[in-house]
């Protein structure tokens, strides 16, 4: 089994998300990258669990969907919150924590 | 030292038969329910007794009435085993010695295989381990415990109900209820007790409950100062009881191969009993067993605190009196008898420490009881004096006798005083002259309860009190004169104090009953009878009063058939290695003769003075009198002097609080002032002044240039530092992410590098 293409998918994917992640303005779209990351993580997981034949990197690729799934809640949230609060969800523009 | 080694191991007959098994029935291995019972209503009441109806009596008297029933039906099992068990013996292996008769343990052994033997009931369990040693807890039931718990639990039962009525209303009722089912609880403990050490924690909580019960109403000064003087009197004995027990621990340890020491009372009683342990131990262990005793059963010249231990509750004092506090002496040393038989060396003496402790403390007791004008009080000191005379029986060897009368006592005791608490209850004081007599028309089933309770305790027959007296004074073997009677020796001035304690006891009781129910009310009010929660203890005691004494009939007694004699005898003493082989002495009708008529002669020069003289100067008066203005206190200087002497009640606590405590006090106080001001306050005084210059150094120079100078130092430099960084905290999220990335970047770079 060739490991490499994984992997390479994974990093592909992982530097998609961290781009989205640091350049899109948009919360949900930040959101949505945050997925890709991990995700990209899973991928690893589970590749280098086939690679070994056990299945605890696929044990922990559950574990890191519920979280993902319970984060992605946690993080609507708090985009639909700020959205109330200032009619938007353009993440440059909310600095009132600036120091 | 030892030149016989015997092991248990080896076969069931090696080592030494102490006279208990490990089998036994279900009821026999399990009395400890009974303790338990009242522990929990203790603990019970104590939680949840406010938010009860009742207060948390009921709890009480439930715990109490359950623990009373369990003991019947013990009594009952044992009496089917004092005569079919059958079970295994169990042996201790020892250590023989060459300076002590091999054949007196063996002559005693020989005398208890030949009679069929009562082996107690013993299990233990593991209470605490400490170094190397196994500290047990358990039971030892035989009859003397099984006696002792269906009198306690029966008296603490009426006791209880009795103080429904009794207590009725006082501030601190539900605390009141739970304490009495402690003192019982411990009571209880104290008499099913399997170790000296168990046996001493018991001893010291009851003394805590009559501490805590005596000063129940500790608003007023004389009652906390009353349980005060009881728990520091206590005090005085309880280091006798330390000194006892450990002496006895190490005793029996030197006579058991590889045992350090053992606190188990009955392998120390058959070691005592068989000659293996060295008599000097025995008599400094047997001494200081009889400090506690005398302090915990009121014997001369501890006795104090017992009358001003009147200050609680009547039917505290009841219980005190009659079933937990000062038996817990005289059962003490009924359960140890062994170690006290050898310690004195009873058996074939004619006079010994607790003998004559005990015969005087019947006499000066009971002489005290004709000046008190306290009708508790006058209980009280009867108390001590009837409690002299158990402790004189078990010191001539009337081992049987001395528990019998316990027994009696008991009952007629409690019945007295819980009768005294309902004139008490009527009248709302307790002085026979001012608030007293004629209370007889007023409280018809009072007065009846206390007759009953005075004859028995008088002892006239066939009433309880006159049955166990009369085997005390057969039992001191002191009856030269007709026969003899046989016993442990010859305790003729034994035999005297009883004799003349009887007649003492019947006439201040004959002043006692005059002045209280007879001649006319010299209170105030119009005094009722009691309800029914106060009456009915009162016949229950009184009907005991009468027939306990039938239990033990004496052997040879023509008007009984022959298995109804010594019955309490039989099933009571035991008859097993644990116990001394004591003999019996043989009961004397001419001394039955001669005691009852010494008891009508009090009577009646008692009776002559109060009933004849008293009532006709009254008469003439037009009042009611308690005294002759012409008595013989004011014609002759000596008698005049006595009653001084009575009065003040022989100087002691003079000596104590003026002699002893003050003697030691002053000086004390002086040379503690002396080193207080001299010693202590120069020191302070130097030490102040060496702080002061020291601190004035450390001021100037530390604190001032070097700490604050860095306090100083770092302040500013994080001023500095969170101007930069507040350039960082931009509040734009992704930025942050953007360094959060960053950093995990050059981390992850760091970790190829190293890896």
């Amino acid at each position: 089994m060739l490991l490499n293409q994984f992997l390479l998918l994974s990093a592909v994917l992982f530097s998609i998300g961290v781009y989205g992640v640091l350049a899109r303005r948009n919360g949900v779209l930040v959101l949505m990258s945050i997925e890709l990351i991990l995700n990209a993580v899973n991928i690893n997981l589970v590749a280098f669990a086939a690679f070994r034949a056990t299945v605890g990197g696929e044990v922990f690729a559950l574990f890191v969907i519920a979280v993902a799934a319970a984060e992605v809640g946690v993080g609507l949230a708090m985009v639909l919150l700020l959205y109330r609060s200032s009619r938007t969800i353009d993440l440059t523009t909310v600095d009132r924590l600036r120091g | 030292m030892m030149n016989n080694l015997l092991l248990a191991g080896l076969s069931v007959d090696a080592g030494l038969p102490i006279g208990i098994t490990e089998g036994g029935s279900w009821l026999l291995r399990n009395v400890w329910l009974i303790p338990l019972l009242p522990a929990l209503s203790f603990v019970g009441i104590l939680a949840f007794g406010k938010r009860m109806p009742r207060g948390g009596s009921e709890l009480g008297i439930a715990a109490v009435g359950i623990a009373f029933v369990l003991a019947l039906l013990t009594g009952v099992t044992w009496v089917d085993h004092r005569d079919n068990s059958h079970d295994q013996e169990v042996h201790v292996a020892v250590v023989q010695f060459d300076d002590h008769g091999v054949g007196h343990g063996d002559g005693s052994d020989d005398g208890h295989a030949a009679a069929h033997p009562s082996l107690a009931v013993q299990r233990t369990a593991t209470w605490f381990q400490a170094g190397g040693m196994e500290f047990s807890v358990g039971t030892l039931v035989d009859g003397l415990a099984v006696m002792m718990l269906v009198v306690v639990t029966l008296v603490s039962l009426l006791v209880h109900v009795y103080s429904t009525d009794y207590v009725h209303g006082d501030r601190r009722y539900t605390h009141f209820f739970a304490f009495l089912s402690l003192f019982s609880a411990s009571m209880l403990l104290l008499v099913v007790s399997e170790n000296t050490l168990q046996l001493l924690c018991a001893w010291e909580l009851v003394g805590v409950c009559s501490f805590v019960l005596i000063g129940h109403w500790w608003e007023e000064k004389p009652n906390s100062d009353a349980a005060l003087k009881a728990f520091l009197t206590n005090r005085v004995g309880d280091m006798g009881l330390l000194v006892g027990v450990t002496v006895l621990f190490f005793a029996a340890g030197s006579a058991l191969p590889g045992r350090f020491g053992s606190f188990s009372i009955a392998e120390t009683n058959a070691l005592a009993s068989s000659g293996m342990l060295s008599h000097t131990a025995l008599l400094v262990a047997s001494c200081g067993l009889m400090a506690a005793v005398m302090s915990k059963s009121g014997q001369f010249f501890l006795h104090t605190w017992l009358p001003d231990a009147m200050a609680g509750p009547t039917p505290v004092s009841a219980l005190i009196h009659a079933a937990t506090m000062v038996v817990a002496g005289v059962f003490m040393i009924a359960r140890m008898y062994g170690v006290f038989f050898e310690g004195f060396q009873i058996g074939g003496s004619s006079i010994n420490l607790m003998a004559f402790i005990g015969g005087l403390t019947t006499i000066v007791g009971a002489c005290l009881a004709f000046v008190q004008r306290d009708i508790k009080k006058v209980l009280a000191y009867s108390t001590i004096s009837q409690l002299g005379y158990m402790v004189m029986a078990l010191g001539v060897g009337a081992w049987t006798a001395a528990v019998f009368h316990l027994f009696t006592h008991a009952f007629f005791k409690a019945c007295l005083f819980l009768g005294s608490g309902s004139v008490a209850h009527a009248v709302h004081s307790f002085d026979m002259k001012s608030d007293m007599g004629g209370l007889r028309k007023h409280m018809p089933h009072t007065y009846r309860t206390f007759m009953i309770g005075t004859i028995a305790l008088a002892g006239l027959p066939p009433l309880a009190g006159f049955w166990s007296k009369d085997e005390i004074l057969v039992g001191t073997g002191g009856w030269g004169l007709l026969g003899g009677t046989g016993g442990n020796g010859a305790y003729t001035l034994m035999l005297g104090m009883g004799v003349l304690t009887a007649a003492l006891t019947a006439a201040y009781m004959t002043r006692c009953v005059y002045l209280t129910f007879f001649g006319e009310f010299r209170g105030h009010g119009e005094p009722h009878e009691s309800g029914p929660r106060i009456i009915v203890p009162l016949w229950i005691l009184a009907g005991l009063a009468i027939v306990a004494g039938f239990l033990n009939l004496p052997t040879g007694f023509q008007l009984a058939p022959g298995s109804l004699q010594e019955r309490f005898g039989h099933y009571v003493e035991p008859v097993a290695g644990y116990f001394p082989a004591i003999s019996h002495a043989t009961p004397s009708w001419s001394l039955a003769i001669v005691s009852t008529l010494v008891v009508i002669v009090g009577i009646s020069v008692s009776g002559y003075y109060y009933f004849v003289k008293v009532e006709a100067a009254s008469k003439a008066a037009g009042t009611s009198l308690t005294e002759l203005a012409d008595g013989p206190t004011t014609r002759y200087s000596l008698a005049a002097m006595g009653y001084k002497l009575l009065d003040n009640r022989y100087y002691l606590d003079h000596l104590y609080n003026g002699v002893i405590a003050d003697g030691t006090k002053g000086p004390l106080a002086r040379l503690a002032y002396r080193i207080d001001q001299q010693v202590i306050d120069r020191s302070v005084d130097v030490v102040g002044e060496t702080a002061v210059k020291a601190g004035t150094v450390v001021y100037d120079r530390i604190d001032q240039l070097v700490v604050d100078g860095a306090v100083n130092a770092s302040g500013s430099a994080s001023s500095v530092m969170g101007e930069e960084l507040r350039r960082v905290n931009s509040g734009k999220v992704q930025s942050y992410a953007a360094i959060l990335f960053a950093a995990a970047t050059i981390l992850a770079g760091l970790l190829i590098v190293i890896v």
